[in-house]
């Protein structure tokens, strides 16, 4: 999707302003909203690129007015919304106002711990790599409207594979119903010229990690 | 937001989904356990190890399972800057950062000025964080596009012969390994803001 979360080469947004001693998080809800987060992809019943999606979709003048705990606290809540967890009245009563569907599994404090370790997204591949380090790719120019971690910024351009990063589930694939599709990921590096023309500065690259159907070879 | 992220929690936990101990677990883990002394250990570490030094590079998800981290990190990719090659990490899509060995992230790496401009123009970028380096040092930005994450391994500052992995860690800010900045130098100067605490606060984390 040609969202206005794809910002690589936007401009006008100004200058990068760090916050000296900036504390973990600003305000206590932000911590509730990470670790609900985090509680709640344990249960199982969405994933990291369903999540993703799910910021993605937000209204463009939403996205950009809110901050980064703002925007994981809308996907969240509209999360449970989709799948049913929770209704928007028992959001207004703050109480659960009908009783629960089952859950498959629930993060304990005993096992939160393992929770603080991402799993691993590397699966068995179906097929040998089409590529190998050093061929030369060109990124296919694509537009769907679903999600896709293809930036905008590198499409349609003439990159070099660098290294093979394995066999990953496939976000396009995840969020649209057609199951994990394990792709082959890959790092695929470019000259900043290629991507930004002639004034760019000779001396920068760019890479991307880009699953195997992202590439076609030149 | 606050408001409704209460009701939010409340009615997960009434309805069983959630357990908010589990919550507190989380929450303490960021704020107190996870961060980036962690990153900086290992780059002392591989400053100090050239054996070491090798396995990071080659399989950083490898090399750091020994070390007792509390989050296992996986899928994680160690890049070396030298006199010719400076690495910078972003996401430009959303916000993805190596939570296992940095924590998380600050606010400015989730911002839309530093997810835009990285790409394009990434040596304006360092100069906002008083990073200037020679035009033909290469600069190398990795978009992290996929579950893979990416930290960098500063180059070592000189004068630093014969100090122990402990005191060359403390030389190792949060920014350098994400990019955008350098390691300090003995006499204190730093590339960046941005420190090696938990919290990025000044010292780095015993």
């Amino acid at each position: 999707m040609n969202g206005v979360h794809d910002m690589g080469g936007m401009q006008g947004f100004g200058r990068v302003e760090p916050e000296a001693g900036e504390p973990v998080f600003h305000a206590p809800w932000e911590g509730r909203v990470l670790a609900m987060h985090r509680a709640m992809g344990h249960v199982g019943l969405w994933t990291i690129d369903i999540n993703r999606a799910a910021r993605e979709t937000m209204p463009p003048a939403l996205y950009l007015s809110t901050s980064y705990y703002e925007k994981w606290a809308i996907s969240l809540a509209d999360l449970c919304l989709r799948y049913g967890l929770v209704r928007e009245d028992e959001l207004a009563a703050g109480r659960a106002l009908v009783p629960a569907q089952p859950a498959k599994r629930v993060l304990s404090a005993a096992d939160a711990e393992k929770a603080l370790s991402r799993k691993s997204f590397e699966r068995e591949a179906p097929a040998a790599p089409r590529f190998k380090a050093g061929d030369r790719v060109r990124t296919k120019m694509i537009n769907p409207p679903t999600h896709t971690r293809l930036p905008r910024y590198a499409r349609g351009r003439n990159g070099i594979v660098e290294s093979i990063r394995g066999c990953h589930v496939f976000p396009d694939a995840v969020t649209t119903g057609k199951g994990e599709d394990p792709q082959w990921l890959y790092t695929v590096v470019f000259d900043g010229r290629e991507l930004w023309g002639e004034s760019a500065d000779p001396a920068t690259k760019v890479s991307i990690d880009a699953w195997e159907p992202y590439l076609e070879p030149i | 937001m606050q408001l409704r992220m209460r009701a939010l929690e409340t009615v997960l936990t009434e309805k069983g989904y959630i357990d908010p101990k589990a919550l507190d677990v989380i929450v303490d883990a960021y704020e107190n356990r996870i961060g980036p002394h962690i990153g900086a250990r290992i780059v002392a570490k591989a400053w100090t190890d050239p054996e070491f030094k090798l396995r990071l590079l080659a399989d950083a998800t490898v090399a750091i399972s020994a070390l007792g981290i509390a989050g296992r990190a996986v899928h994680l990719i160690a890049v070396e800057n030298t006199p010719r090659r400076h690495n910078m990490v972003v996401c430009t899509l959303c916000s993805c950062y190596p939570w296992e060995v940095l924590g998380l992230p600050p606010v400015w790496y989730k911002s839309a000025p530093y997810r835009s401009r990285t790409v394009l123009d990434p040596r304006g970028v360092l100069a906002e964080f008083g990073v200037t380096l020679p035009p033909n040092t290469e600069i190398r930005v990795w978009d992290s596009t996929a579950e893979t994450r990416y930290l960098v391994v500063p180059m070592r500052p000189a004068g630093t012969d014969g100090w122990s992995e402990e005191k060359l860690a403390s030389l190792v800010t949060r920014d350098a390994m994400i990019g955008t900045g350098l390691a300090r130098t003995p006499d204190g100067a730093t590339g960046a803001a941005g420190t090696a605490g938990p919290a990025g606060t000044a010292g780095a984390a015993a």
